[in-house]
C-alpha cells in the first residue's frame, strides 16, 4: 500500500481559504490529503496549533496566508512569518524535517496556485514518509 | 490546659534534583521552629537518616504533605515517588523539576546511551578505554550489587504518580512554602486537587518594576555579555530574551531585582499549555520588521529556541523529547 500522507493546513479566511475555494469552483483537482482548518488569519496561527498538529499525527502541517501587504488585519501575515522562523529553527533541534511544515503565501484569486501546492507539497511528504513524531511522544523508555 | 494538636507528618524527598529545593525548606530560617512546632519531619534524606525501609513500615496514608522535588530520570526516583504516593495524603510537586521536568528535563534532547557515552568515554578528563559502564547489577563474591536503572526519557512527578499540587519555582520562594504549608496547618479551604499554588494566575510582565512600552520593535538579539543594562528598560526591549511573557508571575522578581532577564522558572501562566509555544507566539509579535529577508536575519540570532524557552519545562511540553531514531523500537 502506498502512503498517503496526513497534512494539516490552516488557510486564513480572507485570502488562502478563499483561494482553495476557487480551485474547488474552477474544478481543479488536487490531492486530497490536506485536511484543511479555516481561521480568520495567518496570525492566528499559535505555534501550539502546529506542535499539536504534529503531536496527534500529523505528516505535514502548511500555513497559509495573504501576500505580504495584503493581510485584512495589516500585520497578522508578518506575524506568521516571524513565529514560522521561529519554529522552523525549533523543529529542527525537536529533530523534525523542516520540510514538513510549510508557510506559503495564496491569495484569493491564485486557486491554480493553491492546488499546485497542495500536489507538490503532498508530494515532499510522501518522499519524507510517515511521520514518527506521535509514536515517539506516545512510547516511554 | 490547651490539648496539645496532633502535630502533621511531614516528608521532603528529592528525585533528579541539584538539592537546591532541599535547601530553599532551610530558607524558613527561624519559622523552622513554626514548622517543627506543627509538623514531625518522618523523612528527609537531606537532613535526616530516615532508611527507604522505614518509609515502607510506614501505613498508608501515615504521611500528610510530602515535597517531592526533582524529576523521575531513573528507577529509585520512580519507585520512591511511587512509594510516597502510597504513604502520602497530600503529595506536593515542589520545585520546577518535579512540577515541568526542569533543568534535568533537558536531558530529553538526548538519549540515555549518548548521555551514559559523553559522562562515561567521550568527556575531555575521562580515560576509559574499556568503556566500563555503570551496570544495574554486578556480582561479587559477597554477593550482588545494584544501581537503579537509568531511563532514557525525564519525566515530571505528575506524569508518575497523581499529585495533589503543584509549586513552582528554581528554587520555589520559601515565602510561598510557608504560606502553603500553614494553609494545610489551619486546615484553610485548599484549591482544588491538581492546581499550581505559592504563584498567581497573573504573567511576569504585568507586574514587571521595569519600565516598558506595549509596543516593542525589536531589531537584534543579543546575548546577556553584549549589552550594557541600564538597570530600568524591559529586558526584551533591550534585545535579551526574556521569559517575562510566558511565566507565571508569584517569583517576587528575584531575577529581574538583580537585573537578570526571567528564565522561566515558574512556567507557564494558566491556560497556556505549551510555555515555549507562548513564547515563540510573544516574539513573533515583537520582532521589529516586515520585510521578509531581515525578518529571518533578526529570528537567526535567537541560538537555540529550544533550549531558551524550554529550559524548565520540556519533557513538559507538547513535544516532549527531541526525536531520535533509537528512541522508537
Amino acid at each position: 500500500m502506498t502512503f498517503e500522507p496526513t497534512i494539516v493546513s490552516f488557510l486564513c479566511n480572507w485570502c488562502s481559504y478563499t483561494g482553495a475555494d476557487l480551485a474547488g469552483t474552477s474544478r481543479i483537482p488536487y490531492s486530497p490529503n490536506l485536511r484543511t482548518i479555516r481561521i480568520m488569519c495567518s496570525g492566528r496561527i499559535e505555534p501550539t496549533f502546529v506542535m499539536k498538529a504534529f503531536r496527534e499525527g500529523a505528516d505535514g502541517v502548511l500555513m497559509c496566508g495573504c501576500h505580504p501587504g495584503d493581510c485584512h488585519y495589516h500585520e497578522g501575515n508578518y506575524k506568521c512569518l516571524r513565529r514560522y522562523h521561529l519554529l522552523q529553527k525549533y523543529i529542527v533541534q525537536m529533530g523534525i524535517e523542516k520540510e514538513r511544515m510549510r508557510l506559503e503565501w495564496i491569495s484569493a484569486s491564485e486557486g491554480k496556485q493553491f492546488a499546485a501546492l497542495a500536489d507538490e507539497f503532498t508530494e515532499t511528504i510522501k518522499k519524507l514518509g510517515p511521520s514518527k513524531i506521535k509514536k515517539v511522544m506516545e512510547t516511554l523508555t | 490546659m490547651e490539648k496539645e494538636k496532633p502535630k502533621l507528618n511531614l516528608a521532603v524527598y528529592w528525585g533528579a534534583a541539584c538539592g537546591g529545593c532541599c535547601v530553599s525548606v532551610l530558607d524558613v530560617h527561624e519559622k523552622l521552629f513554626d514548622v517543627v512546632a506543627n509538623a514531625n519531619l518522618v523523612f528527609w534524606p537531606i537532613a535526616l537518616d530516615t532508611k527507604y525501609s522505614d518509609v515502607e513500615a510506614m501505613p498508608d496514608g501515615f504521611i500528610d504533605v510530602t515535597l517531592y522535588n526533582g524529576a523521575i530520570r531513573n528507577s529509585e526516583n520512580e519507585h520512591i515517588a511511587k512509594l510516597l504516593r502510597q504513604k502520602t495524603k497530600v503529595m506536593v510537586a515542589y520545585g520546577s523539576c518535579a512540577h515541568l521536568g526542569g533543568i534535568p528535563g533537558l536531558a530529553n534532547f538526548h538519549t540515555g546511551k549518548e548521555i551514559f557515552e559523553r559522562v562515561y568515554v567521550s568527556s575531555e578528563s575521562t580515560v576509559n578505554k574499556e568503556k566500563i559502564y555503570p551496570q544495574t547489577s554486578y556480582k561479587i563474591p559477597e554477593g550482588e550489587l545494584t544501581l537503579p536503572e537509568f531511563y532514557n526519557d525525564v519525566r515530571t512527578l505528575g506524569q508518575v504518580v497523581d499529585v495533589d499540587y503543584y509549586l513552582p519555582g528554581c528554587p520555589p520562594q520559601t515565602e510561598r512554602l510557608l504560606e502553603v504549608f500553614m494553609a494545610i496547618v489551619k486546615k484553610e479551604e485548599l484549591p482544588p486537587n491538581g492546581s499550581v499554588i505559592g504563584a498567581t494566575d497573573k504573567g511576569q510582565c504585568d507586574e514587571c518594576p521595569r519600565k516598558r512600552s506595549d509596543n516593542k520593535k525589536i531589531k537584534q538579539f543579543k546575548r546577556p555579555v553584549e549589552v550594557i543594562d541600564d538597570g530600568e528598560t524591559c529586558f526584551l526591549e533591550q534585545g535579551l530574551i526574556c521569559m517575562g511573557p510566558a511565566t507565571r508571575c508569584g517569583c517576587g522578581y528575584r531575577c529581574i531585582e538583580g537585573n537578570s532577564p526571567c528564565r522561566g522558572c515558574y512556567g507557564p501562566p494558566p491556560g497556556s499549555p505549551d510555555p515555549g509555544s507562548k513564547m515563540m507566539s510573544a516574539i513573533g509579535t515583537m520582532v521589529g520588521s516586515d520585510d521578509p529577508e531581515e525578518i529571518a536575519k533578526i529570528v537567526e540570532q535567537i541560538e537555540d529556541p529550544a533550549g531558551t524557552f524550554y529550559r524548565f519545562s520540556l519533557p513538559a511540553a507538547i513535544l516532549r523529547r527531541k526525536l531520535i531514531e533509537t528512541t522508537v523500537s
